[in-house]
């Protein structure tokens, strides 16, 4: 007997991606789910004039907020006019290495924050507390590089979301916490804002550790008397410069591309049957501010 | 004609301050009162909350941490992410739930998820979190206009109330005006020891604001925290105004106001 595939609606656009630096990063992380690197340009920048049409768009479609990611989105030379144009339509959240931000856009970004009444989040990956923990992850010298740009941003007034991808046991996740927050106070961060995400077997984690089996997938009945709120794609789309896809997750997925239109992107419902669907279900709104910590499922 | 309504937001068992705003709100002659859900939380003695409402004729709709006591839930389904709030919402849950007698917890699962009444020419739509989630936080830098436009079409209203974040605000929007109207549970995260409820002055069909900070004996109700042995945290933020725990749910502008 055939079985159904499990499927998502769109219930409505509260978030929308952007994949604003393409697959292009100055990091190679060896736990990338999209494998982003100096050379990967299998997707492409987002010009200002191109997320300025979606922000008007998203306006009919009442999103709630914007998010932007990689790659590492301030190596596209308009990122900084992109969140000062973001913030005249909702509140806007960057996803990056902060190991590239230079100081006239913390100074621009500064103002464009004050002068909007809505939020400017930076979300900065750091993998580990210290060197020996974060460098094996994200390049050597990545550490001291991205703490300094956490420097940056909290003295320019921002609070900064450290985001840490769990490469350890599961078992080990407060002792981590508690080291990171030693590690940002002693940085001079006296009240971090921290956000563990669980790792993503694809790309090159599935190198890195091992992808998902072909078991490892949600089946229908798992979303009888789920709330399926908890699925990215279940409000949110993403922006690339191949059209709109389905999550920040899946873009190099060929079935996450739903159109080159928004609006006919919000439409399509989606068979959530990649691997990486079972951890969205595992942990649910991965993507989505705030700090995640820990859910009550891991404690 | 002008008329007067008191929206109260999340009282979160703080029954000193609630005494203090129906006091003050009968003081300016007004006779309609609401309370926009969350009546239990956070502060001691669940149970004197509700002959002051009941008193009073205050009009109820529930909240999230009503729909979890009411119906003896696992959780207050608050909305929190991180686990050292939910460490804290889970002790203050525990606690309203096992200090809630059964017939309150009645009165709790009974209550309407949201209401529109019609004051003047004027419709308001109350309800808890947003109108489309019990438990949906609206801040003020994270709700952008266009997301909360549709929300008047949908209902037919002309003013939307809605509380859960602790934090009031307001914005005139041209469907309608949206409201958070604040909490009268816990102060406001600004380093004052009052909290705050909202009047809606009614003329017609325009409406008005007014915020009404809310002076209560905040170290009688830290005393009885103390006695209730409610966490040290939760006593600290009613003696210094500003909060201590449930921090992660805030964006950065509504974070960066506060100390912590």
């Amino acid at each position: 007997m055939a079985t159904s595939l499990p499927t998502i609606s769109l219930s409505h656009l509260d978030e929308l991606w952007f994949q604003v630096s393409g697959t292009l990063c100055n990091l190679t992380c060896n736990h990338c789910f999209i494998s982003c690197s100096p050379t990967n340009k299998n997707f492409g920048f987002l010009s200002l004039a191109t997320i300025q049409a979606s922000l008007e768009q998203s306006v009919k479609l009442g999103v709630k907020g914007y998010y932007f990611t990689g790659g590492e989105p301030f190596l596209n030379p308009e990122m900084t006019a992109i969140l000062i144009t973001t913030l005249k339509y909702g509140p806007a959240t960057v996803l990056t290495n902060a190991t590239v931000l230079k100081q006239e856009w913390i100074d621009a970004l500064v103002a464009a924050s004050r002068s909007s009444r809505y939020s400017l989040e930076f979300r900065v990956s750091i993998d580990g507390f210290d060197p020996a923990t974060n460098d094996p992850i994200r390049g050597a010298g990545t550490f001291v590089r991205a703490l300094a740009g956490v420097q940056q941003l909290v003295k320019a007034g921002f609070l900064p979301i450290i985001t840490a991808t769990r490469t350890w046991p599961i078992a080990d996740d407060r002792t981590v916490l508690a080291n990171f927050i030693t590690t940002l106070k002693e940085a001079g961060y006296d009240r971090p804002r921290i956000k563990l995400l669980p790792a993503l077997k694809i790309g090159a984690e599935a190198q890195r550790s091992s992808g998902y089996t072909d078991a490892q997938r949600v089946t229908s009945e798992m979303l009888d008397g789920l709330d399926n709120s908890q699925f990215v794609c279940e409000h949110a789309r993403i922006v690339t410069d191949r059209g709109v896809h389905v999550c920040p997750i899946l873009i190099e997925e060929p079935d996450s591309l739903l159109g080159t239109d928004l609006q006919q992107a919000t439409q399509a419902d989606y068979a959530i049957t990649h691997g990486a669907c079972l951890t969205c279900y595992q942990y649910g709104a991965i993507c989505s501010n705030p700090s995640l910590g820990l859910t009550s499922g891991d404690a | 004609m002008t008329t007067q309504i008191a929206l109260f937001g999340g009282v979160y068992s703080n029954y000193l301050a609630l005494d203090a705003a129906i006091t003050d709100a009968c003081s300016r002659g007004i006779s309609d009162l609401y309370c926009l859900g969350d009546l239990g939380a956070f502060g001691p003695f669940p149970d004197r909350i509700f002959p002051l409402l009941q008193r009073h004729n205050v009009q109820c709709i529930q909240g999230n941490y009503d729909d979890s006591i009411g119906n003896d839930l696992d959780n207050c389904q608050c909305g929190y992410t991180d686990e050292r709030d939910n460490y804290y919402a889970n002790i203050s849950y525990q606690y309203t739930q096992q200090h809630t007698s059964a017939d309150n917890k009645v009165f709790l699962r009974q209550l309407p998820r949201t209401r529109i009444i019609q004051v003047e020419q004027t419709q308001i739509l109350l309800c808890h979190g947003s109108p489309r989630k019990l438990n949906e936080f609206l801040w003020e830098s994270t709700s952008p206009d266009h997301f909360l436009e549709p929300f008047f079409s949908q209902h037919t209203v002309d003013v939307i109330a809605v509380t859960h974040t602790g934090i009031k605000w307001q914005r005139q929007l041209p469907s309608g005006l949206f409201v958070n109207v604040g909490v009268l549970g816990r102060p406001e995260n600004d380093g004052t020891t009052n909290v705050w409820y909202t009047i809606l002055e009614v003329s017609g069909s325009k409406t008005a604001v007014e915020f009404v900070p809310i002076e209560y004996d905040y170290q009688q109700l830290a005393q009885d925290m103390q006695n209730e042995q409610l966490p040290r945290e939760f006593i600290d933020t009613i003696n210094t105004g500003w909060w201590t725990t449930c921090l992660e749910v805030l964006p950065q502008k509504e974070r960066t106001i506060g100390k912590h």
